[in-house]
């Protein structure tokens, strides 16, 4: 049986307070006794929206929302990244654009993520995957679905993927995810 | 390049949060105490210290802009020259070599290193958003978000290529934990078995709670000088722990920040550009490597550090130092995970890539004389964390770098007794020792070498 917790989950709300407790007169005694006086903790609420640009990355979100997953090729056809990446990190050269939805693709490393940071936990558990591509130099981060979160095995590590797409693209890198080819 | 030599330190106690003071007075313990180490008082230090450099990595956990000249006016600093240095989880280990290269250049002769952080503003898993910041946030952090599964991935690829097995990731785990219990200023205190690592929840597989290190408030500071600084101090009288500790090697190194980019090269690249002198120079390790390509190891791929290797090998030339695991009493490594002190091992040369696994579970990077409840079938070579590391001392970012800096700096002037009023973590007759700051999924990693002189 798995242990209980014993804990119950806190937020850092709290009340409005319309007072603090403060000594009344202000001599040398009650000004010293300030010392063992606990912090006053308050919430600071910070909010912001960002205008991100994808750059020159934008056509690879392009793809995604097309269902065409692209990687970016030094223009000798030689070195390929699977993520994209305006520059050759080699030569310096600027990278062309290559369509990668149907190259054979590979589970290179995983894990199932059963925590995760705030803005995820509510998709825990998830399956985070790197893939790796024939004839693709680098790999790709992505979610892997259609394997069993609460039996992971080193055996997915090889196991033949294939891309799959949102059907309606959210223009996140998520817009693409893999499944084992079956 | 003059010499430089690493003569105080101080740590606040790292502590899940520390309400009661402000990032400024939590610096100024550790500020304080590497002061009065030297049998100095504040004005005195004030009027001879030539500047400083600051560290810390976050300005999301602080919600401050600029916290460095906040702690440099506190620290009555003002108007010396200072300067904020950040580099992720290595952002301690690149302030502690600032420091050093404004000693060793000439343009100071006294130099003040501090660094913090405050993580505890925010909830755990904001906190673990906000380190996920420290991914590309077009490409990685809107899939994962998450270093501890960036970390468990890592493992995988290690565990498929190379053997190396959970309960052996458990081991680093049991001895970081222990050392740290005999350890006063760590956040964890605790005796855990193999089963209570494996046991504790899942995080990331195959990493728990307890393959992890926490979440941390905490400052550390350390006071750097030239032979001129020295003299300055000491007229003034301070009384300066002799043997001195001199730093003897500096060395750093990068990788791609996204952890998919990084190479898969070949076994004739990684021979001549990433293996040590002596991997290079043994036909036993050059066969076991050729066997480990025929089988399809590339290099760095996602199960070593290419940052790490390029740091370590930079400051083993620069300190001499041929065999790191024999000439090397103590290294203070950055665990942050179980996975990433195994795949450290390797990185710096402590055994071969692919045996860092079975290393861990060994006892050469345990201490000795200290009962850890566990078989182990070799002796000690090289106590590797023997402060606990920050897996059990905690990891408040800023500061943990020079935190392993304070603790190497006691362990070679031979003060671990009398500043952790126990002496079971003291490295007997230290004389060589590392640190090593890690940020990021290997993107910035230094390493620095400090001797006990004479």
């Amino acid at each position: 049986m798995s242990k209980l917790p014993s804990k119950r989950d806190e937020t850092l709300g709290g009340y409005i307070v319309h007072g603090i407790p403060f000594p009344v007169d202000t001599d040398p005694d009650s000004l010293a006794f300030l010392k063992k006086m606990a912090p006053i903790l308050i919430e600071q609420e910070y909010k912001i929206t960002y205008l991100h640009s994808y750059a020159q990355d934008s056509p690879w979100f392009a793809g995604l929302a097309n269902k065409h997953l692209l990687a970016s090729q030094r223009p000798d056809g030689g070195y390929t990244y699977a993520n994209p990446r305006g520059h050759d990190m080699y030569t310096g050269e600027e990278t062309r654009w290559i369509d990668i939805t149907d190259v054979p693709a590979h589970v290179h490393a995983f894990t199932v993520c059963y925590f995760g940071s705030e803005e995820f936990l509510p998709e825990t558990p998830f399956v985070l995957a790197l893939i790796e591509f024939e004839g693709v130099n680098t790999l790709l981060l992505t979610r892997l679905m259609g394997v069993d979160p609460a039996a992971p095995s080193l055996d997915w590590i090889g196991m033949e993927v294939r891309p799959q797409f949102l059907r309606n693209s959210k223009l996140k890198p998520t817009d693409v995810y893999f499944a084992p080819k079956g | 390049m003059r010499p430089v030599y690493a003569i105080s330190g101080g740590v606040s106690k790292f502590a899940k949060t520390r309400p009661d003071k402000t990032f400024q007075a939590v610096i100024k313990e550790a500020y304080d105490y590497a002061i009065n180490d030297l049998g100095l008082d504040f004005e005195t230090f004030t009027r001879l210290v030539d500047g400083s450099v600051a560290s810390y990595f976050s300005d999301h956990f602080a919600r401050q802009l600029m916290a460095g000249i906040m702690a440099q006016d506190y620290l009555g600093l003002c108007p010396k020259p200072g300067h904020r240095v950040e580099g992720g989880g290595a952002t301690g280990g690149l302030c502690f070599q600032e420091a050093w290269k404004s000693v060793a250049s000439g343009h100071m002769d006294i130099c003040v290193a501090y660094g913090f952080e405050t993580m505890s503003h925010v909830e755990t898993w904001k906190g673990n958003e906000f380190i996920a910041l420290a991914s590309d946030i077009s490409f990685d952090y809107p899939v994962g978000g998450f270093y501890s599964g960036y970390y468990a991935m890592m493992v995988t690829r290690h565990m498929k290529e190379f053997g190396t097995t959970p309960e052996q990731l458990a081991h680093v785990s049991v001895k970081n934990h222990l050392n740290a219990y005999y350890n006063p200023y760590s956040q964890k205190r605790n005796r855990y078995t193999i089963q209570d690592v494996r046991n504790a929840p899942m995080v990331a597989w195959p990493l728990t709670r307890l393959d992890i290190c926490v979440m941390s408030d905490g400052a550390a500071a350390t006071i750097l000088v030239s032979e001129e600084g020295l003299k300055k101090l000491e007229a003034a009288g301070a009384e300066i722990a002799r043997p001195l500790v001199k730093v003897t090697g500096i060395g750093r190194g990068t990788d791609a920040m996204r952890m998919a980019d990084r190479p898969h090269f070949d076994y004739d690249t990684f021979m001549s550009d990433y293996a040590t002198e002596q991997e290079k120079s043994s036909d036993e390790t050059r066969a076991y490597y050729r066997k480990l390509w025929d089988h399809g190891t590339r290099y760095p791929g996602v199960h070593s550090f290419r940052a790490g290797r390029t740091a370590g090998n930079m400051a083993w030339k620069h300190a001499g130092i041929s065999d790191p695991l024999n000439e090397l009493d103590f290294v203070e490594l950055h665990d942050a995970y179980t996975s990433s002190e195994i795949q450290t091992y390797e990185d710096l040369g402590l055994c071969r890539y692919g045996e860092g696994g079975e290393f861990a579970a060994s006892g050469k990077a345990f201490m000795p004389g200290i009962d850890y409840g566990l078989d182990l079938p070799e002796k000690s070579a090289c106590a590797v964390n023997p402060s606990g590391g920050l897996i059990a001392c905690g990891h408040p970012v800023g500061a943990t770098g020079l935190m392993q800096a304070v603790f190497a700096i006691w362990q070679l002037q031979g003060t671990v007794k009398k500043h952790f009023n126990d002496d079971r973590l003291q490295v007997r007759d230290a004389k060589r020792g590392a640190i090593h700051s890690h940020a990021g999924t290997g993107t910035y990693v230094s390493v620095s070498v400090m001797e006990r002189e004479g």
